[in-house]
C-alpha cells in the first residue's frame, strides 16, 4: 500500500489534488482512500490531505503517519512544528521513511530544499517544481495542485499524466468552464515537464 | 378489544382514528352549579348557543330548548352571557335545582 | 462526484455523496433541511438534486434543528416519506423532538454523522452525539465505511416503515464523511424497487380516514400501554433488521449483521467497537495472528435495539473483552458500549474480563498501534489473571 501526505494551505487546492489522485487511481483499478484534516478551516490556515492507493480493499481508517510520498504546496511550511490543520500535525517530513519522496512547489533548486527538509546526506529524494508560477501563467490565479500533480506523475510510477488529464476532463467538465479545464490540463503537463530531481 | 396479555387494544402512536370524539367524553360530571332557563324571560337570541365552550345549549328550530347535561361542565358562561335586561340563565347548585 | 471503474463499476464517493445519492435515489417526499458541519455537504448535494429536479422531495429550510426534526414530524404524520441529516449541537437540539418522532412511531430515517458535543466546541469525530440519544427510541444503526453508509440508509427506510420506529443512521464525521473511498452504487431502478411505494396505514391525509388525532394526550390510565408498544416493537425491530439485511444481501450481494465477528471463533481476547475505528483494529489484529496471537474484532452494527443475547454468544468462551467507547458516559464506569456489553454477557455461566477504554474523542486519531496495545493489555490480562485497570483513557 502507497501513502501520500499533502501539505498545504486553505485555499491552494491540496484537498482537491487528493481527490484527484485518488479517483485517477481508482479508475485504473486500485482501492483508495483520499481525505482531508481539517483544522481552522481559514484562507491561509496550513491544511493537510492524505491518499492511501493499494491492490487490496483498505481497512484502516486512521490518519497517514508514514507517507512515502509528500507533496508540499507552498514551502513556507518547511521548517514549521505545526505543518498540518491540528496541533498534533506535526513538520513536513515527520514518519517519513528513509525512502520518501518529498516534491516541493519552490523555484529554488532540489539541493537547496533538500537543505531546508533537513535531508542533507539522506537517502530520500527531492524534487522541485515551480508550481505557483505554473498555475499563475496557465491558469491565471495562484493554485498549485494541479501542477503538482502533473510533478508526481513525472517523479514517481503512482499515476500517469495520461489517466490525470482523463479523469480531470471527466470528473470536472461539470463543476469548471471549458477554458478551466484546459488551463489545469496545461498547467499539469506543465508541472509534468519542468520537474527537477535533485 | 383487548390484546392477549388482557391490556386494551391501544392504536399505534396513541393516533385517535375518529373525529369529533369529544362527544364521547362526558365532561357534565365536572359541574358544580348547572343552568337553569327560564322559557317565559328567553328570547332565542341563541348568544348563550353562541358563547357556550362545550355546545351544551340544545337548539331546535331556531328556539333554546335545553341543556346537554353530558358535557355541560356548569362554567357559567351562558348566564354571564344571557343580557342582563333578559336574564332568562341562572346557575344553581344541582340540590337546589332538584 | 462520480468515477466509474472500467473493471468493477465502482465509485469514489465521499460518506457524505455517498448518503446523499442514497436519498436522491430514495426520493423522499419531504427533507427538513438545516445542514451543520460535518453533515452539511449530504444537505448541500441533495437540495442541488432538488434545484435540478432531480427529486419531487419538498426541501423545507427550517430555522433550528428543533424545527427540522418538527417539520419531519408534521410531515411524517401526514403520511410523507421523510429523511433528513445532522450532527452534534444539531442533533442535541432535536432531543425533545426526537422522543416525539417515536413515540408517535413516525418512520423518519435520519443520518447522523457523528461528530463531538461541545463544550470545548470543536467540529471532529466522536459518538456524544448519537450515544446520548441511545434512549429516545430511535433505531441505531452505525457503519464502518461509506460502503455501509450508503447501503444502511438505503436498509434504514425498509427497517423505519416496517418496525413504525424512526431509524438513526451513524457514521464518523470526517473520517467517513469526507474520505473518499472505493464503493459500489445501486442503480435508481432497483433502489426504486427495494424500498418501494411508502403506503403508511395511517395519516392525516389518507382520504379513506375519518379526521384523525394524532400526538394525543395520554394520561396514567393509557401511556404505559403506548410505551410497552414502543418497546415491543423496538425489541421486534431486530428480526426486521435481520430480514431486510438478508433481502438486501439476496438482491445486491454485500452482506450486514447485526453485529460484525472478525476472526473470533478462536480468539481468546476481543475489542468491541464501532464504526470507520473497527478496520483500524483490523488491521492489527490481522498483524498479531500473524505473531501467533489469538485476537478477534467484534463491532456493534445495530445498537438500538441491543442484540444483548448475540453479543453474549459472539463473546462466550472469549479471555478478555476490552470495549472501546468513542465518548464518556462520566459515570466514574466507562462507556455505553463497554456498560451494555458487560451486562449483556453477565448470564454467561465463564464470563471473559471486560474493560473499558474511551478513545478518539473530539477527532482524536486512532490508530493501529493504539489497536495493538489494547490487544496487549488484554492478553496481559489472560497472561497474569488480573485487571489492573477496568476504566482508563487511551489515545490521550
Amino acid at each position: 500500500m502507497l501513502e501520500v501526505r499533502w501539505h498545504g494551505r486553505a485555499q491552494q487546492g491540496v484537498v482537491t489534488a487528493a481527490k484527484v489522485l485518488g479517483e485517477t487511481c481508482l479508475r485504473s483499478g486500485k482501492y483508495v482512500q483520499a481525505f482531508p484534516e481539517f483544522g481552522p478551516e481559514r484562507m491561509g490556515a496550513p491544511v493537510k490531505a492524505y491518499n492511501r492507493v493499494s491492490d487490496e480493499p483498505i481497512k484502516m481508517h486512521c490518519s497517514v503517519a508514514n507517507p512515502k510520498y509528500v507533496l508540499i504546496a507552498d514551502p513556507t511550511l518547511i521548517g514549521m512544528s505545526l505543518a498540518g490543520g491540528m496541533e498534533t500535525s506535526g513538520g513536513v517530513t515527520e514518519g517519513t521513511p528513509e525512502d520518501a519522496v518529498f516534491i516541493v512547489n519552490t523555484p529554488k533548486s532540489p539541493a537547496e530544499m533538500r537543505t531546508a527538509l533537513e535531508l542533507d546526506g539522506k537517502s530520500a529524494k527531492v524534487f522541485t517544481v515551480d508550481a505557483s508560477q505554473i498555475s499563475i501563467d496557465k491558469i491565471g490565479r495562484h493554485i498549485p495542485n494541479t501542477p503538482m500533480l502533473g510533478a508526481l506523475a513525472k517523479a514517481t510510477d503512482m499515476v500517469t499524466l495520461e489517466d490525470l488529464i482523463d479523469d480531470f476532463k471527466v470528473n470536472y467538465a461539470k463543476k469548471y468552464s471549458e477554458a478551466v479545464i484546459n488551463g489545469n490540463v496545461e498547467a499539469m503537463k506543465s508541472g509534468y515537464e519542468s520537474i527537477s530531481e535533485g | 378489544m383487548t390484546d392477549k396479555n388482557g391490556n386494551e387494544e391501544y392504536p399505534i402512536g396513541g393516533v385517535i382514528l375518529d373525529g369529533g370524539n369529544a362527544d364521547g367524553y362526558e365532561t357534565g360530571g365536572w359541574r358544580k352549579l348547572k343552568p337553569v332557563l327560564d322559557k317565559e324571560k328567553c328570547t332565542n337570541c341563541l348568544i348563550c348557543w353562541v358563547m357556550c365552550p362545550d355546545s351544551a345549549i340544545i337548539v331546535e328550530d331556531g328556539k333554546l330548548v335545553g341543556f346537554d347535561m353530558e358535557h355541560c361542565k356548569g362554567c357559567g358562561i351562558c348566564d354571564v352571557e344571557c343580557p342582563d335586561k333578559i336574564n332568562a340563565i341562572k346557575m344553581v347548585s344541582e340540590e337546589e335545582a332538584d | 462526484m462520480a468515477i466509474e471503474n472500467a473493471k468493477e463499476a465502482q465509485v469514489g464517493l465521499t460518506g457524505n455523496s455517498a448518503v446523499a445519492l442514497a436519498m436522491k435515489q430514495v426520493n423522499p417526499d419531504v427533507c427538513p433541511a438545516y445542514p451543520i458541519t460535518p453533515s452539511t455537504a449530504i444537505i448541500e448535494t441533495f437540495s442541488s438534486y432538488v434545484a435540478d429536479g432531480e427529486v419531487d422531495t419538498e426541501l423545507i429550510t427550517v430555522e433550528s434543528e428543533h424545527s427540522a426534526m418538527s417539520a419531519g414530524i408534521g410531515a411524517a404524520a401526514a403520511g410523507a416519506r421523510v429523511m433528513t441529516a445532522t450532527s452534534a449541537q444539531g442533533l442535541a437540539l432535536m432531543w425533545e423532538m426526537l422522543y416525539i418522532a417515536s413515540g408517535m412511531r413516525l418512520p423518519i430515517v435520519m443520518t447522523n454523522v457523528n461528530r463531538a458535543l461541545a463544550a470545548p466546541i470543536n467540529i471532529h469525530c466522536d459518538h456524544s452525539d448519537s450515544m446520548g440519544a441511545r434512549d429516545s427510541g430511535w433505531i441505531q444503526l452505525y457503519s464502518e465505511t461509506v460502503q455501509e453508509s450508503y447501503d444502511n440508509v438505503l436498509m434504514a427506510v425498509r427497517i423505519a416503515e416496517k418496525v413504525k420506529l424512526p431509524v438513526m443512521v451513524c457514521l464518523d464525521g470526517f473520517i467517513t464523511s469526507h474520505a473518499i473511498e472505493n464503493m459500489e452504487t445501486i442503480n435508481d431502478a432497483d433502489v426504486q424497487e427495494f424500498v418501494g411505494e411508502y403506503e403508511p396505514e395511517t395519516s392525516l391525509l389518507k382520504e379513506s380516514e375519518l379526521p384523525a388525532t394524532y400526538g394525543a394526550m395520554s394520561l396514567p390510565d393509557s401511556y404505559m400501554v403506548f410505551k410497552k408498544q414502543q418497546s415491543e416493537a423496538m425489541s421486534g425491530a431486530k428480526k426486521v433488521v435481520e430480514e431486510v439485511s438478508a433481502e438486501f444481501a439476496q438482491k445486491f450481494g454485500r452482506e450486514y449483521g447485526l453485529l460484525d465477528s472478525y476472526e473470533l471463533d478462536d480468539a481468546d481476547v476481543a475489542i468491541v467497537i464501532f464504526n470507520s475505528a473497527t478496520g483500524t483494529t483490523r488491521v492489527a489484529v490481522d498483524e498479531l495472528r500473524k505473531e501467533g496471537h489469538k485476537v478477534g474484532v467484534l463491532r456493534i452494527r445495530l445498537f438500538r435495539p441491543l442484540p444483548h443475547a448475540e453479543i453474549a454468544e459472539a463473546l462466550k468462551g472469549l479471555k478478555a473483552v476490552a470495549c472501546l467507547d468513542r465518548v464518556d458516559s462520566f459515570n466514574d464506569f466507562g462507556g455505553p458500549l463497554f456498560n451494555e456489553v458487560r451486562s449483556s454477557i453477565y448470564d454467561l455461566e465463564e464470563r471473559p474480563k471486560v474493560i473499558s477504554r474511551i478513545y478518539g474523542l473530539g477527532g482524536r486519531d486512532y490508530k493501529v498501534s493504539d489497536a495493538r496495545s489494547v490487544f496487549e493489555e488484554l492478553l496481559g490480562i489472560v497472561e497474569t489473571g488480573t485487571v489492573k485497570e477496568i476504566t482508563k483513557y487511551i489515545t490521550i
